[in-house]
Protein backbone atom coordinates (compact mmCIF):
# COMPACT_ATOMS: atom_id res chain seq x y z
CA UNK A 1 0.00 0.00 0.00
CA UNK A 2 1.44 3.62 -0.88
CA UNK A 3 0.03 6.62 0.51
CA UNK A 4 1.49 10.06 -0.97
CA UNK A 5 2.89 12.45 1.87
CA UNK A 6 0.25 14.85 1.11
CA UNK A 7 -2.73 12.69 2.58
CA UNK A 8 0.03 11.37 5.07
CA UNK A 9 0.15 14.81 6.79
CA UNK A 10 -3.60 15.31 6.60
CA UNK A 11 -4.55 12.55 8.16
CA UNK A 12 -1.57 12.61 10.85
CA UNK A 13 -2.88 16.61 11.50
CA UNK A 14 -6.76 15.79 11.48
CA UNK A 15 -5.71 12.76 14.35
CA UNK A 16 -3.83 15.29 16.29
CA UNK A 17 -6.48 17.67 16.08
CA UNK A 18 -9.52 15.42 16.88
CA UNK A 19 -7.61 13.73 20.23
CA UNK A 20 -7.01 17.77 21.60
CA UNK A 21 -10.17 18.73 20.91
CA UNK A 22 -11.29 15.35 22.43
CA UNK A 23 -9.79 16.45 25.67
CA UNK A 24 -9.84 20.65 25.50
CA UNK A 25 -14.04 20.09 25.45
CA UNK A 26 -14.37 16.34 26.88
CA UNK A 27 -14.04 17.71 29.86
CA UNK A 28 -18.10 18.65 30.69
CA UNK A 29 -19.52 16.10 33.30
CA UNK A 30 -23.29 16.34 33.45
CA UNK A 31 -24.81 15.04 36.24
CA UNK A 32 -27.98 13.19 35.55
CA UNK A 33 -30.33 14.23 38.19
CA UNK A 34 -31.23 17.82 38.93
CA UNK A 35 -30.33 20.63 41.65
CA UNK A 36 -32.84 22.97 43.50
CA UNK A 37 -33.00 24.99 46.23
CA UNK A 38 -33.46 24.18 49.79
CA UNK A 39 -37.12 23.83 51.03
CA UNK A 40 -36.26 25.93 53.71
CA UNK A 41 -33.93 28.57 52.58
CA UNK A 42 -33.92 31.90 53.95
CA UNK A 43 -34.10 33.47 50.48
CA UNK A 44 -33.06 37.46 49.62
CA UNK A 45 -31.49 39.83 47.45
CA UNK A 46 -28.75 40.84 48.84
CA UNK A 47 -27.96 40.46 52.85
CA UNK A 48 -27.08 43.29 54.72
CA UNK A 49 -26.30 43.62 58.40
CA UNK A 50 -27.07 46.41 60.96
CA UNK A 51 -24.85 46.68 63.99
CA UNK A 52 -26.72 48.96 65.98
CA UNK A 53 -24.21 50.51 68.56
CA UNK A 54 -26.58 51.79 71.23
CA UNK A 55 -27.36 48.31 72.00
CA UNK A 56 -24.18 46.64 72.23
CA UNK A 57 -22.28 47.62 75.32
CA UNK A 58 -19.11 45.83 74.28
CA UNK A 59 -19.48 43.49 77.37
CA UNK A 60 -20.77 39.93 75.62
CA UNK A 61 -19.17 40.73 72.82
CA UNK A 62 -17.24 37.22 73.47
CA UNK A 63 -20.36 35.87 73.34
CA UNK A 64 -21.23 36.37 69.52
CA UNK A 65 -17.71 35.90 68.41
CA UNK A 66 -17.47 32.93 70.33
CA UNK A 67 -20.65 31.40 69.04
CA UNK A 68 -19.14 32.02 65.58
CA UNK A 69 -15.60 30.84 65.76
CA UNK A 70 -17.02 27.47 67.81
CA UNK A 71 -19.66 26.51 64.73
CA UNK A 72 -17.12 27.43 61.67
CA UNK A 73 -14.09 25.87 63.09
CA UNK A 74 -12.15 29.13 63.57
CA UNK A 75 -8.66 28.38 65.21
CA UNK A 76 -7.58 30.51 67.98
CA UNK A 77 -3.80 30.94 67.58
CA UNK A 78 -2.46 33.31 70.25
CA UNK A 79 0.36 34.69 68.08
CA UNK A 80 -1.02 38.04 66.94
CA UNK A 81 0.69 37.72 63.21
CA UNK A 82 -0.94 34.41 63.10
CA UNK A 83 -4.85 35.15 64.33
CA UNK A 84 -7.60 33.99 62.08
CA UNK A 85 -10.75 36.02 63.24
CA UNK A 86 -14.31 35.86 61.57
CA UNK A 87 -16.08 38.26 64.13
CA UNK A 88 -13.53 40.86 66.09
CA UNK A 89 -13.61 43.68 67.62
CA UNK A 90 -11.68 47.18 67.45
CA UNK A 91 -12.09 50.52 69.17
CA UNK A 92 -13.10 53.25 67.39
CA UNK A 93 -9.97 55.02 65.80
CA UNK A 94 -9.34 51.45 63.95
CA UNK A 95 -13.25 50.98 63.08
CA UNK A 96 -13.01 54.49 61.17
CA UNK A 97 -9.57 55.67 60.80
CA UNK A 98 -11.41 58.19 58.10
CA UNK A 99 -13.75 59.99 60.90
CA UNK A 100 -11.29 59.62 63.49
CA UNK A 101 -9.81 63.07 65.40
CA UNK A 102 -7.94 64.17 68.52
CA UNK A 103 -11.55 65.50 69.23
CA UNK A 104 -13.46 62.81 69.47
CA UNK A 105 -16.02 62.53 72.18
CA UNK A 106 -14.97 60.02 75.31
CA UNK A 107 -18.93 58.14 74.11
CA UNK A 108 -17.02 57.17 70.97
CA UNK A 109 -12.92 56.99 71.80
CA UNK A 110 -13.87 54.29 74.18
CA UNK A 111 -16.32 52.11 72.18
CA UNK A 112 -15.46 48.69 71.11
CA UNK A 113 -16.80 48.00 67.40
CA UNK A 114 -17.24 44.64 66.27
CA UNK A 115 -16.53 43.68 62.72
CA UNK A 116 -16.86 41.42 59.95
CA UNK A 117 -16.55 41.02 56.38
CA UNK A 118 -18.51 43.75 55.11
CA UNK A 119 -19.69 41.95 52.15
CA UNK A 120 -19.56 44.53 49.76
CA UNK A 121 -21.68 45.45 46.98
CA UNK A 122 -18.30 45.80 45.01
CA UNK A 123 -16.15 43.69 46.33
CA UNK A 124 -12.36 44.72 45.96
CA UNK A 125 -10.91 41.25 46.71
CA UNK A 126 -13.55 39.20 44.28
CA UNK A 127 -11.74 41.93 41.46
CA UNK A 128 -8.07 40.59 42.83
CA UNK A 129 -8.51 36.99 43.15
CA UNK A 130 -7.02 35.36 39.77
CA UNK A 131 -8.35 32.16 40.21
CA UNK A 132 -12.14 33.26 41.33
CA UNK A 133 -11.92 30.98 44.37
CA UNK A 134 -13.32 34.61 46.20
CA UNK A 135 -16.43 35.98 44.32
CA UNK A 136 -19.75 37.87 44.98
CA UNK A 137 -22.95 35.29 44.80
CA UNK A 138 -24.94 37.55 42.20
CA UNK A 139 -28.50 36.16 44.12
CA UNK A 140 -27.87 37.04 47.23
CA UNK A 141 -24.93 39.54 47.54
CA UNK A 142 -22.68 37.56 49.85
CA UNK A 143 -19.27 36.96 49.37
CA UNK A 144 -17.96 33.94 49.23
CA UNK A 145 -14.86 31.62 49.70
CA UNK A 146 -14.02 28.70 47.71
CA UNK A 147 -11.28 27.02 49.56
CA UNK A 148 -10.98 24.16 47.06
CA UNK A 149 -9.74 27.00 44.40
CA UNK A 150 -8.16 29.45 46.95
CA UNK A 151 -3.98 29.27 46.15
CA UNK A 152 -3.22 31.07 49.13
CA UNK A 153 -1.54 34.37 47.24
CA UNK A 154 -3.46 36.79 49.42
CA UNK A 155 -4.16 39.32 46.86
CA UNK A 156 -7.50 39.61 48.22
CA UNK A 157 -6.08 40.48 51.80
CA UNK A 158 -4.33 42.84 50.26
CA UNK A 159 -7.14 44.76 48.23
CA UNK A 160 -9.64 44.33 51.49
CA UNK A 161 -9.66 47.56 53.00
CA UNK A 162 -11.20 46.47 56.18
CA UNK A 163 -8.94 43.73 57.09
CA UNK A 164 -11.72 41.16 57.30
CA UNK A 165 -9.82 38.46 55.84
CA UNK A 166 -6.87 36.30 57.55
CA UNK A 167 -4.79 33.72 56.41
CA UNK A 168 -3.89 30.42 57.50
CA UNK A 169 0.12 30.78 58.35
CA UNK A 170 -0.13 27.12 59.71
CA UNK A 171 -2.42 24.04 60.27
CA UNK A 172 -5.23 25.48 61.67
CA UNK A 173 -6.38 22.07 63.08
CA UNK A 174 -4.69 22.22 66.66
CA UNK A 175 -5.51 24.94 67.51
CA UNK A 176 -9.11 24.33 67.36
CA UNK A 177 -10.74 23.17 71.06
CA UNK A 178 -13.64 21.54 69.83
CA UNK A 179 -13.97 20.52 65.89
CA UNK A 180 -17.83 20.42 65.23
CA UNK A 181 -17.55 18.14 62.09
CA UNK A 182 -20.64 19.66 60.23
CA UNK A 183 -18.11 22.67 59.06
CA UNK A 184 -14.94 21.89 57.68
CA UNK A 185 -11.84 23.27 59.41
CA UNK A 186 -9.71 25.46 56.67
CA UNK A 187 -6.19 23.92 55.91
CA UNK A 188 -2.92 25.87 55.76
CA UNK A 189 -2.33 28.30 52.91
CA UNK A 190 -5.89 29.90 52.25
CA UNK A 191 -7.48 32.90 53.11
CA UNK A 192 -10.59 32.77 55.31
CA UNK A 193 -13.73 35.13 56.36
CA UNK A 194 -16.91 35.49 57.49
CA UNK A 195 -19.39 33.83 55.12
CA UNK A 196 -22.71 35.74 56.75
CA UNK A 197 -23.47 31.94 58.02
CA UNK A 198 -24.87 31.02 54.38
CA UNK A 199 -24.58 27.72 55.89
CA UNK A 200 -27.34 28.35 58.01
CA UNK A 201 -29.35 30.38 55.77
CA UNK A 202 -29.88 27.36 53.74
CA UNK A 203 -31.36 25.30 56.52
CA UNK A 204 -33.06 28.21 57.34
CA UNK A 205 -31.42 29.48 60.21
CA UNK A 206 -30.44 32.91 60.63
CA UNK A 207 -26.44 34.00 61.38
CA UNK A 208 -25.17 32.58 64.81
CA UNK A 209 -24.10 35.89 65.79
CA UNK A 210 -27.33 37.66 65.18
CA UNK A 211 -29.20 34.86 67.25
CA UNK A 212 -26.81 35.00 69.95
CA UNK A 213 -26.95 38.63 70.75
CA UNK A 214 -29.64 39.21 73.07
CA UNK A 215 -29.84 42.85 73.40
CA UNK A 216 -30.83 43.27 69.45
CA UNK A 217 -27.95 45.18 68.64
CA UNK A 218 -27.21 43.18 64.93
CA UNK A 219 -30.30 42.76 62.66
CA UNK A 220 -30.03 41.38 59.47
CA UNK A 221 -31.99 41.66 56.46
CA UNK A 222 -32.49 41.87 52.87
CA UNK A 223 -31.30 45.31 51.45
CA UNK A 224 -33.18 45.26 48.42
CA UNK A 225 -36.11 44.39 49.98
CA UNK A 226 -38.20 47.84 51.10
CA UNK A 227 -40.58 46.30 53.39
CA UNK A 228 -37.62 44.45 55.66
CA UNK A 229 -37.06 45.23 59.02
CA UNK A 230 -33.39 46.51 58.22
CA UNK A 231 -34.53 48.68 55.64
CA UNK A 232 -37.09 50.45 58.02
CA UNK A 233 -33.91 50.84 60.49
CA UNK A 234 -31.99 52.35 57.47
CA UNK A 235 -34.64 54.40 56.55
CA UNK A 236 -35.57 55.74 60.20
CA UNK A 237 -31.84 56.35 62.22
CA UNK A 238 -28.51 57.87 61.17
CA UNK A 239 -26.11 55.29 59.83
CA UNK A 240 -22.69 54.67 58.78
CA UNK A 241 -20.52 52.60 56.52
CA UNK A 242 -16.75 51.96 57.16
CA UNK A 243 -14.67 53.54 54.17
CA UNK A 244 -17.47 55.08 52.15
CA UNK A 245 -15.29 56.78 50.03
CA UNK A 246 -13.88 53.97 48.73
CA UNK A 247 -17.08 53.06 46.78
CA UNK A 248 -16.89 49.45 47.86
CA UNK A 249 -20.81 50.00 49.15
CA UNK A 250 -20.19 47.70 52.14
CA UNK A 251 -23.11 45.68 53.40
CA UNK A 252 -22.66 45.93 57.13
CA UNK A 253 -23.84 49.45 58.57
CA UNK A 254 -22.87 50.66 61.58
CA UNK A 255 -25.64 52.95 64.26
CA UNK A 256 -24.22 54.88 67.08
CA UNK B 1 22.22 -1.34 4.06
CA UNK B 2 22.44 -0.37 7.38
CA UNK B 3 25.91 0.80 9.40
CA UNK B 4 26.38 -1.15 13.08
CA UNK B 5 24.33 -3.44 11.93
CA UNK B 6 24.82 -5.55 15.66
CA UNK B 7 25.25 -2.34 17.92
CA UNK B 8 21.41 -1.51 16.22
CA UNK B 9 19.90 -4.62 17.10
CA UNK B 10 21.12 -5.14 20.34
CA UNK B 11 20.43 -1.84 20.93
CA UNK B 12 16.96 -2.29 20.23
CA UNK B 13 16.45 -5.49 22.33
CA UNK B 14 18.00 -4.04 25.28
CA UNK B 15 15.79 -1.28 24.77
CA UNK B 16 12.51 -3.56 24.81
CA UNK B 17 13.14 -5.53 27.06
CA UNK B 18 14.08 -2.62 29.61
CA UNK B 19 10.09 -1.04 28.22
CA UNK B 20 8.58 -4.33 29.17
CA UNK B 21 10.23 -4.96 32.52
CA UNK B 22 7.36 -3.17 34.07
CA UNK B 23 4.40 -5.16 32.74
CA UNK B 24 6.68 -8.49 33.36
CA UNK B 25 7.30 -7.84 37.03
CA UNK B 26 3.97 -6.88 38.09
CA UNK B 27 2.48 -9.71 35.91
CA UNK B 28 4.72 -12.13 38.31
CA UNK B 29 3.55 -10.19 41.24
CA UNK B 30 -0.04 -11.42 42.79
CA UNK B 31 -3.24 -8.96 42.17
CA UNK B 32 -3.30 -7.36 45.22
CA UNK B 33 -7.18 -8.40 46.70
CA UNK B 34 -9.53 -5.35 46.21
CA UNK B 35 -9.90 -3.73 49.63
CA UNK B 36 -13.09 -5.01 51.48
CA UNK B 37 -15.07 -2.26 52.08
CA UNK B 38 -17.70 -1.52 54.70
CA UNK B 39 -20.96 -0.91 53.33
CA UNK B 40 -23.33 1.43 54.91
CA UNK B 41 -25.54 -0.77 57.21
CA UNK B 42 -28.57 2.13 57.26
CA UNK B 43 -28.77 2.08 53.62
CA UNK B 44 -29.13 -0.45 50.43
CA UNK B 45 -28.73 2.35 47.50
CA UNK B 46 -26.60 5.73 47.09
CA UNK B 47 -26.93 8.56 45.30
CA UNK B 48 -27.08 7.27 42.12
CA UNK B 49 -26.64 3.72 41.01
CA UNK B 50 -23.46 2.00 41.88
CA UNK B 51 -21.36 1.68 38.80
CA UNK B 52 -22.13 5.63 38.51
CA UNK B 53 -20.77 5.94 41.96
CA UNK B 54 -17.82 4.00 41.89
CA UNK B 55 -16.75 5.97 38.62
CA UNK B 56 -18.11 9.58 39.28
CA UNK B 57 -18.37 9.99 42.90
CA UNK B 58 -15.50 12.44 42.90
CA UNK B 59 -17.47 14.62 39.91
CA UNK B 60 -20.36 14.32 41.87
CA UNK B 61 -19.07 15.86 44.07
CA UNK B 62 -17.83 18.91 42.19
CA UNK B 63 -20.46 19.32 40.89
CA UNK B 64 -22.41 19.39 44.40
CA UNK B 65 -19.93 21.77 45.45
CA UNK B 66 -20.52 24.51 42.85
CA UNK B 67 -24.09 24.32 42.59
CA UNK B 68 -24.02 24.66 46.57
CA UNK B 69 -21.44 27.25 46.61
CA UNK B 70 -22.17 29.57 43.94
CA UNK B 71 -25.79 28.99 42.63
CA UNK B 72 -27.13 28.33 45.83
CA UNK B 73 -28.88 25.13 45.32
CA UNK B 74 -28.87 23.10 48.53
CA UNK B 75 -31.33 19.87 46.72
CA UNK B 76 -30.16 17.09 44.78
CA UNK B 77 -32.73 14.96 43.24
CA UNK B 78 -31.35 12.14 41.36
CA UNK B 79 -32.66 9.46 38.73
CA UNK B 80 -34.44 7.02 40.76
CA UNK B 81 -36.54 10.64 42.16
CA UNK B 82 -35.34 10.37 45.46
CA UNK B 83 -33.72 14.08 47.16
CA UNK B 84 -30.54 14.27 49.03
CA UNK B 85 -29.18 17.55 50.59
CA UNK B 86 -25.84 18.31 49.08
CA UNK B 87 -24.31 18.03 52.05
CA UNK B 88 -20.66 15.89 52.33
CA UNK B 89 -20.97 15.66 55.98
CA UNK B 90 -24.75 15.29 56.09
CA UNK B 91 -25.42 13.10 53.42
CA UNK B 92 -22.31 10.59 52.54
CA UNK B 93 -20.99 10.56 55.67
CA UNK B 94 -24.44 9.99 57.20
CA UNK B 95 -24.51 6.45 55.89
CA UNK B 96 -20.88 5.81 55.03
CA UNK B 97 -20.40 6.19 58.80
CA UNK B 98 -16.72 5.55 58.71
CA UNK B 99 -14.58 7.21 56.10
CA UNK B 100 -11.35 5.30 56.88
CA UNK B 101 -13.32 1.82 56.40
CA UNK B 102 -15.10 2.98 53.07
CA UNK B 103 -13.32 6.28 51.41
CA UNK B 104 -9.44 5.33 52.66
CA UNK B 105 -9.59 1.33 51.84
CA UNK B 106 -10.69 2.05 47.99
CA UNK B 107 -8.02 5.05 47.69
CA UNK B 108 -5.45 3.57 49.15
CA UNK B 109 -6.01 0.29 46.71
CA UNK B 110 -6.38 2.66 44.06
CA UNK B 111 -3.07 4.86 45.28
CA UNK B 112 -4.78 8.04 45.28
CA UNK B 113 -4.66 11.05 48.09
CA UNK B 114 -7.46 13.24 47.28
CA UNK B 115 -7.08 15.88 50.18
CA UNK B 116 -10.36 16.29 51.37
CA UNK B 117 -10.42 15.02 54.64
CA UNK B 118 -7.75 17.85 55.31
CA UNK B 119 -11.06 20.08 55.74
CA UNK B 120 -13.74 18.45 55.65
CA UNK B 121 -13.93 16.43 59.02
CA UNK B 122 -13.36 13.29 58.68
CA UNK B 123 -15.39 10.36 61.05
CA UNK B 124 -13.72 9.76 64.24
CA UNK B 125 -12.19 12.92 64.48
CA UNK B 126 -12.75 14.49 67.71
CA UNK B 127 -9.78 17.48 67.41
CA UNK B 128 -9.15 18.03 70.52
CA UNK B 129 -6.52 21.31 69.93
CA UNK B 130 -3.60 20.48 71.94
CA UNK B 131 -0.99 23.42 70.29
CA UNK B 132 -1.60 26.89 72.08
Amino acid sequence: MTISRRKFLKTVSASCLAVTAHSAVGHGFELPGRMSPGPQELKARRWGMVVDMRRCDGRCTEDCIGVCHEIHNVPYIPKAEHQVMWLFQEPYENTFPDRSHELISKHLKNRIFLLLCNHCDDPPCVRACPTQATFKRENDGIVMIDYHRCIGCRFCMAACPYGSRSFNFRDPRPYIKTIHPEFPTRRKGVVEKCNFCQERLEVGKMPACVETCKKGALVFGDLEDPSSEIRRILAETPHVRRKPQLGTRPSVFYIF
Amino acid sequence: MMHGKRWVIAGMILFAALAAFPFYWYSMGEDKPFPKLEMPEKASACVEKTPFMRANHMRLLDAWRVSVVRDNLFVYTAVSGKTFEMNLHKTCLGCHTSTEKFCDRCHAYNDVTPPCWECHVATGVSGEGDAS
